[in-house]
């Protein structure tokens, strides 16, 4: 099992997350560019991805959205791709959709969302840099509307990890 | 106070060598301004100035009865801090381990051909 994603906060308006995955470069990137395969990963444990629209190109735009299984409550992202360079490089900005959620998330500046594919020994390592537009925008993401809508599922994930762990 | 503007002030606080200084000796047990300067290569009003900063953040308090007016750590705020960057990471793991496994399931289907893979 790979290791668990590293953490950082290199400025005070970035957070930077590593992690390695055990394939070949060119899935680990099918896995974040092709819709029908992001659908089946990227989201919240108890919230369904009913959109995920992705035109993958230098200024195509993207549009994702999850649904809470048990109130129906949306949310998501939207945003443009300014960087494309498969399998390597990606970047794109992000724009936060509180949806129905009700966040006190700030929803005004995009992040700017990039992403790095690197493979040695068919294992892949992925670093994924999110730079907020404010030191404000990167604590409150997390601190508030980031979590907010995760939280109904933390205890389901604590259950999960529990019966992995067993 | 929100929750975002306290981290803002306790990351404002955690981004000085000194007071992360300060807060590692209160680390092991209360300590007075004089105490807390002695090891620094400063006058007593400039940790004091350090003092405020971390007070205001809510790292530490200071013991108003005792006439030496010790301060102490409140590791509740800085539990905060680290919960942050954790809660980050347990929402990026969260979504990784749901990856790797869809990345398993990608390749066990060539790997039905036999066909050695580099």
């Amino acid at each position: 099992m790979p290791k668990p994603a590293e953490v950082t906060s290199p400025s005070d308006r970035d957070v930077r997350v590593t992690r390695t995955f055990n394939a070949p470069r060119q899935l680990v990137w099918d896995a974040h560019t092709k819709p029908d395969l992001v659908r089946r990963w990227q989201g919240y444990t108890g919230w369904d991805m009913p959109v995920c629209d992705m035109d993958v190109r230098v200024g195509g735009t993207y549009r994702w959205l999850w649904k809470n299984l048990e109130d129906g409550k949306q949310f998501g992202f939207f945003g443009t791709f300014t960087v494309v360079d498969a399998p390597s490089k990606i970047a794109h900005d992000q724009y936060f959709d509180p949806g129905d959620l009700g966040t006190t998330m700030p929803t005004g500046d995009p992040c700017v969302v990039s992403l790095e594919l690197s493979e040695q020994d068919g294992v892949t390592t992925l670093v994924c840099n999110l730079t907020f537009a404010s030191k404000e925008a990167r604590d409150g993401a997390v601190a508030t509307g980031m979590t907010d809508g995760m939280e109904f599922s933390y205890t389901r994930l604590d259950e999960l990890c529990v019966k992995e762990a067993a | 106070m929100n929750s975002s503007a306290r981290l803002d002030l306790t990351f404002a606080a955690l981004a000085d060598p000194t007071r992360r200084a300060i807060l590692a000796r209160l680390a092991t047990g209360e300590a007075s301004v004089q105490e807390l300067a002695e090891p620094f290569a400063m006058s007593q009003p400039a940790i004091s100035k350090h003092l405020k900063v971390l007070e205001r953040a809510g790292l530490i308090s200071a013991d108003v009865d005792a006439q030496r007016r010790p301060r102490r750590l409140e590791p509740q705020r800085l539990g905060e801090a680290v919960d942050w960057i954790e809660r980050y990471r347990e929402i990026f793991e969260q979504n990784y381990q749901r990856l790797d496994a869809l990345l398993d399931a990608l390749q066990a289907k060539p790997a039905r051909s036999r066909k050695p893979k580099k």
